[in-house]
This record gives structure tokens, sequence and C-alpha cells, in this order.
């Protein structure tokens, strides 16, 4: 590891020593924060029960399906808006204003149209995400060479093999750069929809523990969400940035 | 004539939706989802009321204090590591993973801190902007080209001439990038701390209307919340062009 990564590690572990010692000395009441070595244990527990493994796999089911769409249906959404440049310029102002916008205080009322179930958090999650994922389409298709084009006209391509053969490759870190964001924005919706208000879910479980008091519990669950939430995103970046690098694509 | 050929446009997909969501009413129904013109004579009648306003100001107050916050703390810690090498290499990772992080997961750290006050909902609001106002901030200072420097110094300019002259006018049009979506972010999370625990405000206003099936009152404050937003973003987008277009 480099010396730059040695520091940031001496760093997080030096935050953590110090949270872990004002919680044990008691600078810091247990009803507020418990020590992280107590939160980490409490997750071990609540994991080895198996109490939570329903919660999981239902809000990370939602979060796995709400993304598939998104950016699925994203991808063919930008392909259209892609070979249609008017409407492209007539929708150019919504894209801009989309996340400027709290899409998420439409949770509400698809709770009152679609009732309290899986349905409105699954719909609030594609629509937070899958913006992202027709803004990255139109971009990736942008950027294709216009080299690659001349070269499927000389080959005699079709536009299926043109699309599938040249298009996507092509445009393939681009894309990435949209299912990177799908997931972090789909993840957000849901946990958050789950947090407001919901029938089931991790999000509903901690918002329960905290009106009990429970702290281990909430504090355990939170940090299984910011493990995976931190892990999911480090593995995508590193894939996005190796991807961009390969194709000598500088990305901020 | 293109400009008013675009703008025409993007008007006929701006009826387009208003037409989805009468269609989408006749489908699912009155009391599910109210159609527009109902719920805008609802809006005309609902704003001016002191309920309306007392919530709104509630929210705009909120607000302020934690955009000023998130500006603050964001631009001082920009500058901080955009200008030390060391502490920007080294906190840049940590920043934009807590960038990605669901921060509402957060939210009872936060209640539990300052109970269910002022302060609570501002924190979070600011914990929402100081993050994109931080990395933008960093990455305008890291990305003024050394030349300009140098050419401040063959100058003999004085240090607050240098940051005046030189400095301020080549970060500011990322800078203003970075206030725009910490701007947004900051609503959000305000938005969020009132839909969660609060008993006034306009996040508020929405779960109160959801829980009595009010859905007038619902989207009427939807609507007055995307255009404030809308209204907001289309401004600083037009500040940040002109800084980009100047000469």
């Amino acid at each position: 590891m480099s010396r730059v990564g040695w520091i940031r590690l001496l760093v997080i572990v030096l935050a953590v020593g110090l949270l872990e010692a004002a919680c044990r000395l008691g600078f810091i009441d247990h009803r507020v924060i418990i020590a992280p070595s107590a939160m980490a244990d409490a997750l071990v527990r609540l994991l080895i029960s198996g109490q939570v493994n329903h919660q999981m796999a239902r809000t990370f089911g939602i979060i796995a399906i709400a993304v598939a769409i998104a950016v699925v249906l994203g991808f063919a959404l930008g392909l259209l808006v892609h070979a249609l440049p008017r409407v492209r310029q007539a929708l150019e102002p919504f894209f801009a204003t989309y996340y400027a916008v709290p899409i998420f205080i439409f949770y509400p009322i698809m709770v009152a149209i679609f009732g309290l179930s899986v349905v409105p958090i699954l719909l609030i999650g594609v629509l937070n995400a899958i913006v992202a994922m027709v803004i990255a389409t139109l971009n990736g298709l942008d950027r294709v060479p216009r080299v690659l084009m001349k070269t499927a006209r000389v080959h005699h391509m079709g536009p299926l093999a043109t699309a599938l053969r040249l298009k996507l490759p092509a445009a393939a870190p681009h894309l990435f750069t949209g299912v990177k964001l799908a997931v972090s924005y789909g993840f957000i919706a849901v946990i958050a929809s789950e947090f407001i208000l919901a029938p089931a879910g991790l999000g509903r479980v901690i918002s329960d523990a905290y009106s009990d008091f429970n702290n281990p519990r909430m504090y355990a669950l939170m940090l299984l969400l910011l493990i995976v939430a931190t892990v999911v995103n480090m593995a995508l970046h590193a894939v996005d940035q190796r991807w961009a690098e390969r194709r000598g694509i500088r990305k901020p | 004539m293109t400009a008013t050929r675009r703008a025409a446009d993007t008007f006929a997909i701006l009826v387009a939706l208003v037409l989805a969501w009468q269609v989408l009413h006749q489908v699912v129904g009155a009391t599910a989802l109210p159609g527009p013109v109902p719920t805008l004579s609802y809006l005309a009648k609902f704003v001016p009321t002191a309920r309306f306003i007392e919530n709104a100001t509630a929210t705009l107050v909120c607000f302020a204090y934690a955009l000023a916050f998130s500006y603050a703390i964001g631009l001082a810690i920009g500058v901080w590591m955009g200008a030390h090498h060391l502490s920007g290499a080294v906190g840049e990772p940590v920043l934009i993973s807590l960038y990605t992080l669901p921060k509402i997961t957060l939210y009872p750290v936060v209640l539990l801190i300052f109970g269910l006050s002022l302060p609570g909902r501002v924190t979070f609001g600011a914990m929402h902007g100081v993050l994109p106002v931080a990395l933008l901030t960093m990455s305008a200072i890291r990305n003024i080209p050394p030349v300009y420097l140098k050419a401040a110094r063959t100058l003999h300019l004085s240090t607050a001439q240098t940051i005046f002259t030189v400095l301020l006018p080549a970060t500011l049009p990322e800078v203003v990038a970075g206030l725009r979506i910490g701007f947004t972010l900051t609503l959000l999370g305000v938005l969020l701390a009132e839909m969660f625990a609060a008993k006034q405000g306009l996040g508020f206003l929405i779960i109160n209307a959801m829980s009595l099936l009010q859905t007038e009152e619902m989207i009427t404050v939807a609507v007055m919340l995307f255009a404030f937003a809308a209204l907001a973003n289309a401004l600083l987008l037009w500040m940040e062009h002109r800084l980009h277009h100047r000469t």
C-alpha cells in the first residue's frame, strides 16, 4: 500500500479508536452512541441468530430488482431518445432538472395510489435510478467514434449488428458509469422509503429499533448497511476506473 | 427560431405529462389520485392559507441554516484539501465513499444526539450538502493551471491580488457547480428529516396528508417544492453557464 494509503488507514483507525475510547470512558452516553466494538459485536450476533435474514433478503432483493429494471429500461430509453434528436433537445431541460428536485417526495403519493406494499418502494427506486442510466447512455452513444460507424458501413453491417457489436462495446465505459449511479441512487431511494414508511425491510427495522430505544440492534443494522453500501460502491468504482483507463478516458 | 421551436417542444412534453396525469387519474380513481384540474384549484386555495405559509416558513428557515452550514463547512474542507496536497490525497476517497452512502441510515444517530429539534434537522440537511461542495471545491483548486500562479508571481501580485484576480475567477465555475448540487441535496436532507420525524415543515405536511389520505394536499406541497427546486436550479445553472462562457 502507498504512503497515502497508510496515512488514510491510520486516520480512520484513530477516528474509530477515539470514538471507542470516548464511549468506553463515558464521555459519550451509551444511550446516544454505543462503542464501535459493541456495534460490531451486536452485528455479528444478529447475523448468527438469523433474525433479520428475511428483512435483508427483502431489502437487497428490492434494490437489485429496481436497479435491474432501471438499467435495462434506461438503456432502451437512451437508445430511443438518442435516435430522435428533436425529442432529445426537448427533454434536455427535464434532464437538467431531474436530480435537482426531490423526486423522493413522490413516495407518499405512490403509497396513496398503490397502497403500502412493495410496489411504491420499487417504483421510487426505479424512478430515482433510471434517469441517471438514460443520461449515461446518451453520453456514451455521443462518444462512439465516427470512424467506427464508417467501418460498419464499409463492412455492410446491419443496424442491429452495429448497435450490438459496435455501439454497445464502444459506449460500455459510459454505460457502466450509469450502472454505478443507478445502484447508488436505487440503494438510497429504497432505504429511505423503508425508513419513512414501509411494511417491512431493513430501513423499517432500524426505524423500529430507534423507536424502541434498542440501540445495539439499531447500530448493528446501520453498520451493516454502511458496510454493504461502501463495499458495493468501492467495487463499482474500481471497475469503473479500470474500464475508463483501458479506454483511455480520463474520469474525475 | 430554433430556440422557440425547442421551447415549444419542451412545452409539448409538459402538456403530455399533465395528460398522462389525467389518464392515470381516470385509471386509479379520484381518491387515490385527483386529476390535475381539482389539484390546481386546491393549490390556489391552499397556498395562501396560514397553515401552508407557517410550514413553508419552517422548512425555509431550517433549509437556510442547513445551507449556510453546508456551504461554510464544505468550502472550508474543499479549500483545505485542495490547497494541501497530502490532506487531499488522504481525504478524497473518504469523502467520495461518504458521498455515496445513504445518509438517511444515520438520521437516528442525529436524532439521539439532538432530539426532535431544529438543530437536528439542520445537521441532517448539512450532512447531505457538505460533501459535494467540498469535493467540487477541492477539484476546482487542484485543476488551476500552474501557469496562472507563475504569471501571478511574474507580475508581482500581492497575496490578496492573487486570490481575487487569479484564484477566485479560475475556480468559480466549478465551485458554483458544487454549490448547486449542495443546494439540491441539502433540500432533500431537510425534507427527509421532516418526513421522518418532525411536527412542522413541508415534509411533515406531506406525511400528515398521506395518513389523512389528503392526496390533493400532498400533490400541492410536492408541486410547490418542485417549482422551488427547479427555479433555484435553473438560476444556479444559468450562473454556472455565464461563468464558463465569460471572456
